[in-house]
């Protein structure tokens, strides 16, 4: 009845008779103001009362100048969104989206601002219309979790759920996710799905699907036609491409990275080329061949282990020893460091990671440049590292590598056994060679990339 | 459409109501959400970006009028990017930043002026826009004041609300399905002034607008110049609705529009009463498409014959018992089919010069023989009392067309739709878009809200100016004369003007003249008078005061600042330095008398001939009164 408000405000309510929803005139010191009581933010002060005014507009007014607030009705916002059934086709392939918490799809309650997810089929559908002439669609909603609380829990569950949805015959699968961890799930996905028989897309967006120029629309069109009709058999993220609305890219779940707080085409495949554009356009078009195949069996492999006694140390000069006593101290198993350049660390390090080994905590090098493989024979501070139980792994990125090493301590705790599942590739984490167009961050003002970037930013 | 016998009193007795939106870019160095500077490009863009909007569904589980529109025009929106004064924020690839508080200062400021209530908390709202116009799709805006109101003539004006809000893109193509903007103005803040709708004649529009836009550049705080004002005009008369006429450029364009949208709107109500009669409303209505294509399959008619070559359709669209509405005048020079064309155009983009339509209303035209239109009507199955409108295009746009002349036909039974409507120089309008309502706006979500401090309202009370109209008859009381009080009242060097006459005891009449005659006389030949600070003027006058130059020196030195910017006591002391010591100037006063006796015989023109000559050299040197009582008494008069 009071939602969101709080002391005074609320006490001034309760006074007036009056409470959220209703339609009030406010008789203030400096003027009149009529409108509709909005819940307010439980995070904002107790002081003001928020009114929809007739045009639409918000405004706070102080609670301390009103004089009265006279109700003269009532309309209480409503949260539906409205349905229509997903109409199904036996010629189109069958999708199951899952669903673990990321809006992917839904619409703004216009008179409080409060985003109302769309996620069943018929919301669906009555958001994006396309996706009817896809695939038919089945939706399961997993979690209801922003993607910085996604967990081992939550990828156990979902890995499970995608076995369970391939083993009843999906022909594709896309999991709907927040962004901002979308690449760790990726990850984590590679390694406990494995010989999936189909696609499994992950999706998000980076701009609310309540706003018109929203990347939602294009990025679920997209992904749920690489679920249907794709034949790369692999754990992929599809999102924008470039900043224009033309195509989405498939990167591989274990090369890529959300590298932008803010840009639609955050997700970029590093070290690599992405797998394959897609467009609502022109459909698909593959960047590369080496990709697994879709296949008809229903042969998939679900090996949801995970220990998360395992930390990545970001690494940064003057770094104390006590980062990692602290860790070893704490019981974890495993280690993760982002090295610098090549993999380095210092050399006051050097007694505590040695006693990290000594209590046989797993210890894996990765480096901080994202770009490039560990090389620790080329300074004597990698040997010296090497000596001390840290392990090289090649070009996997650290998050990447963070969810393999509790991947592997979710299966054993032998570090020659964990040593040989870390350095096996699973998902392409790991790459035998970096082509020449893996590594293209384009500067801008350059006249060459300024031109290409005049006909069309990407 | 003749409009001779609308008197005020029929004006009043058609119920005609008008209010309007001012839309007036403000002075900040900065835009309003992000940290680029706020200035327009003239020269290439450096880079592109491609977008679409797709519409947000209403609560009611249907899309808003104007969101579905903008959807079905399908348009490829393509935005120019600068790279030196857009960010990323503008094309939407990164959240607000926070709010401009210079911007919000300014703001307030203008609500003060507009006798607004100053709301406690500022909200950031968002606005739909679908046309493209800003990227995100919707503008971020909020109120500051409320209910205020401005004098006119004898009564006053109510003023519903003062807005702050980012700036749009500027348009520069739209063509068919592409439309291109240019980023650069985007999110430049502007205050939105709203009345109520309180203009009872058209007569009196344009003189409410200007007595809004003289308040806002008396604050000195607004943008000047080109595209930094855009008016909206609304009108409605009883039985009809609001509409909007959108960027109205000119105020002398606005009695016109208004008159004729007064009179559309009694047109299109007459039509409906004409249906009516017909036995034709709401649900009785009937409108049908059929494919008409077969019957064009050899027409002379360039336009269909080209859209059935390149693989589209002819549909023919039936209004059942429409016969003659759709040839009936409702604007000068347009008619109910001109409505029709107005909605395919925008929203199907079928866009064909001179028309894109065709009707069994008006004689067969542009190649189109009597035998097609016969032939058509009997494929449309339409009876005696129908009409027939014919639309061509490929195979999607249409369709879109034909279900829109059927949509728009409709809407004719039931009154005025909910439009805004684009100008033209000559009083009328043509279909824009439809107009959203309120369900357009909610809650900016990635914007806190922002307190108003009571302390902050006394700071900028304290620097609100006099309101020009009183500001004007002071300066009338002065003796400042008609024109250049007016000038002055709003002008931005009002307030240097008033500290000349208090603190320096310059007289006004003479402060006036030199600060809007002489710096506008200078503008046109320098051009950036704009760079002479208040402070650099007071100097001048200063040195006046003091007596170190004449009133004709003060002219000098400031075309001196103009031509060559630079210190001002060096400016100064030019004209300084260039007076003639006593003994020089009588010497020359001597010879000018001399010359002026041997040249011509009689007195007065002696004396004027050797003013001229002496004025020449001495302007701005020595004041003219003393040459003058010095050649009266060298000639001996």
């Amino acid at each position: 009845m009071y939602k969101g408000y709080r002391g005074r405000t609320k006490g001034r309510l309760i006074e007036c008779g009056v409470k959220v929803w209703s339609d009030v005139e406010v008789r203030t010191g400096h003027g009149s103001f009529v409108g509709i009581i909005l819940p307010r933010s439980e995070t904002a002060d107790d002081y003001h009362l928020v009114l929809k005014l007739r045009n639409g507009y918000n405004i706070g007014i102080d609670i301390d100048t009103i004089q009265s607030i006279n109700e003269v009705g009532y309309r209480e916002g409503k949260y539906k969104i409205p349905e229509r059934e997903f109409p199904r086709d036996a010629r189109k392939g069958n999708v199951t989206l899952l669903g673990t918490g990321g809006t992917i799809a839904s619409r703004l309650d216009y008179r409080t601002g409060a985003v109302i997810p769309a996620f069943t089929p018929g919301e669906l559908y009555g958001a994006v219309p396309e996706l009817a002439d896809i695939a038919n669609l089945t939706t399961i909603k997993l979690y209801g979790v922003f993607s910085e609380n996604m967990g081992p829990e939550q990828w156990k569950g979902t890995a499970e759920a995608i076995g369970r949805e391939v083993a009843k015959g999906a022909d594709g699968i896309v999991i709907g996710h927040g962004t901002d961890t979308m690449h760790h799930t990726a990850a984590i996905l590679s390694f406990m799905v494995q010989n999936t028989p189909v696609p499994i897309v992950m999706v998000g967006s980076q701009r609310s699907s309540d706003r018109p120029s929203s990347d939602a629309a294009m990025n679920l069109i997209c992904s749920t036609t690489t679920a249907a009709k794709s034949d790369i058999a692999e754990v992929m993220v599809c999102m924008f491409g470039g900043t224009s609305e033309e195509y989405c890219l498939l990167h591989r779940g274990t090369r890529v990275r959300k590298m932008h707080s803010s840009y639609r085409s955050t997700f970029r495949t590093i070290g690599d080329v992405p797998l394959c554009m897609v467009s609502p356009k022109w459909g698909f078009r593959p960047l590369r061949d080496d990709y697994k195949r879709r296949r008809k069996d229903r042969d998939i492999l679900i090996d949801a282990k995970f220990d998360d006694r395992v930390a990545i140390v970001y690494y940064y000069p003057n770094m104390k020893p006590d980062m990692i006593d602290s860790l070893v101290d704490r019981g974890y198993r495993g280690i993760v460091i982002a090295g610098t350049g090549l993999g380095h660390v210092n050399k006051p390090l050097y007694p505590s990671i040695i006693r990290a080994k000594e209590e046989g905590i797993a210890m894996y090098m990765t480096v901080q440049t994202l770009w490039g493989y560990v090389q620790m024979f080329v300074y004597d501070t990698g040997r010296d590292l090497m000596d001390a139980g840290i392990v090289p792994a090649a070009n996997m990125l650290p998050e990447v590598a963070y969810m393999k090493l509790g991947w592997a301590l979710g299966h054993t705790e032998n570090l020659d056994e964990i040593r040989k599942l870390m350095l096996t590739p699973v998902a392409g984490e790991t790459t035998e060679r970096e082509p020449h167009n893996g590594y293209l961050i384009l500067q801008g003002g350059i006249p060459e990339v300024e031109e290409f970037i005049a006909h069309r930013m990407h | 459409m003749d409009d001779r016998w609308m008197s005020d009193a029929d004006f009043a007795r058609l119920g005609f109501k008008c209010g309007l939106e001012i839309h007036h870019q403000i002075r900040t160095e900065q835009k309003l959400f992000c940290r680029c500077p706020a200035i327009l490009r003239r020269d290439a863009p450096h880079a592109r970006v491609l977008r679409h909007m797709r519409p947000t569904m209403s609560e009611l589980g249907v899309y808003d009028g104007t969101a579905l529109m903008e959807f079905k025009t399908r348009k490829n929106v393509t935005y120019q990017l600068y790279r030196d004064t857009v960010c990323t924020y503008e094309f939407d690839d990164t959240p607000p930043f926070p709010v401009n508080q210079e911007a919000v200062d300014i703001g307030i400021h203008v609500a003060m002026m507009l006798n607004c209530s100053i709301v406690d908390e500022l909200h950031v709202s968002r606005k739909q826009y679908l046309d493209g116009s800003i990227p995100t799709g919707f503008q971020r805006t909020m109120i500051i004041g409320v209910g205020g109101h401005i004098p006119y003539r004898d009564r006053q004006v109510g003023i519903i609300q003062l807005g702050l809000e980012e700036d749009a893109c500027r348009q520069v193509s739209n063509r068919g399905h592409d439309i291109t903007f240019k980023t650069d103005r985007l999110s430049i803040p502007l205050v939105e002034v709203v009345t109520q709708p309180d203009i009872r004649h058209p007569r009196e529009v344009p003189e409410v607008a200007n007595a809004i836009g003289r308040l806002l550049r008396s604050t000195g705080l607004v943008r000047r110049g080109d595209g930094s004002v855009r008016q909206d005009v609304n009108v409605s008369i009883t039985g009809g609705t609001r509409v909007e006429i959108k960027g109205v450029p000119k105020l002398g364009w606005m009695e016109a529009l208004t008159r004729t949208e007064a009179l559309r709107q009694k047109a299109l109500l007459d039509l409906r009463e004409e249906l009516l009669r017909r036995g034709v409303d709401k649900d009785s209505f009937k409108g049908d498409i059929t494919d008409c294509s077969s019957v064009f399959r050899s027409t002379a008619c360039e336009f269909i014959m080209k859209a059935l070559e390149a693989g589209g359709k002819v549909l023919g669209v039936r209004l059942e018992k429409f016969k003659g509405i759709l040839s009936a005048p409702t604007q000068p020079g347009r008619n109910f089919a001109s409505e029709l064309a107005g909605r395919v155009r925008v929203i199907a983009c079928i866009e064909y010069d001179p028309v894109n339509l065709l009707h069994s209303d008006e004689p067969p035209r542009l190649g189109l023989t009597e035998e097609e239109m016969r032939r058509a009507i009997r494929a449309c199955k339409a009876g005696p009392e129908d009409a027939v409108v014919l639309v061509w295009g490929n195979m999607q746009d249409v369709t879109t067309a034909a279900q829109e002349v059927c949509i728009r036909a409709l809407e004719l039974t039931a009154g005025i739709p909910n439009e805004t409507r684009q100008p033209f120089p000559d009083g009328t309008t043509d279909f824009e878009r439809i107009l959203p309502g309120p369900d357009r706006m909610y809650p900016d979500t990635d914007s806190p809200p922002y307190v108003i401090t009571g302390e902050r309202l006394e700071r900028i009370r304290r620097q609100l100016r006099e309101p020009p109209r009183e500001r004007e008859e002071r300066y009338h009381r002065m003796g400042i004369p008609g024109p250049v009080a007016f000038q002055l009242a709003i002008d931005q060097r009002a307030v240097l003007f008033d500290r000349l006459v208090k603190e320096l005891d310059i007289p006004p009449v003479f402060a006036a003249a030199a600060l809007v005659e002489k710096m506008k006389a200078l503008e046109r030949r320098y051009k950036p008078v704009d760079q002479l600070s208040d402070e650099q003027l007071y100097e001048v006058f200063r040195a006046c005061r003091d007596g170190r130059i004449t009133r004709e020196g003060v002219g000098a030195v400031l075309a001196g600042l103009s031509e060559r910017p630079g210190p001002v006591d060096m400016r100064i002391r030019e004209v300084e330095g260039q007076k003639p010591d006593r003994r020089t100037l009588e010497a020359m006063v001597r010879g000018a008398a001399q010359k002026a006796r041997t040249d011509l015989p009689e007195g007065r023109r002696r004396f004027q001939a050797a003013m001229g000559t002496l004025m020449h050299d001495l302007r701005g040197r020595v004041a003219g009164a003393e040459v003058a009582d010095m050649v009266k008494a060298a000639l001996g008069r």
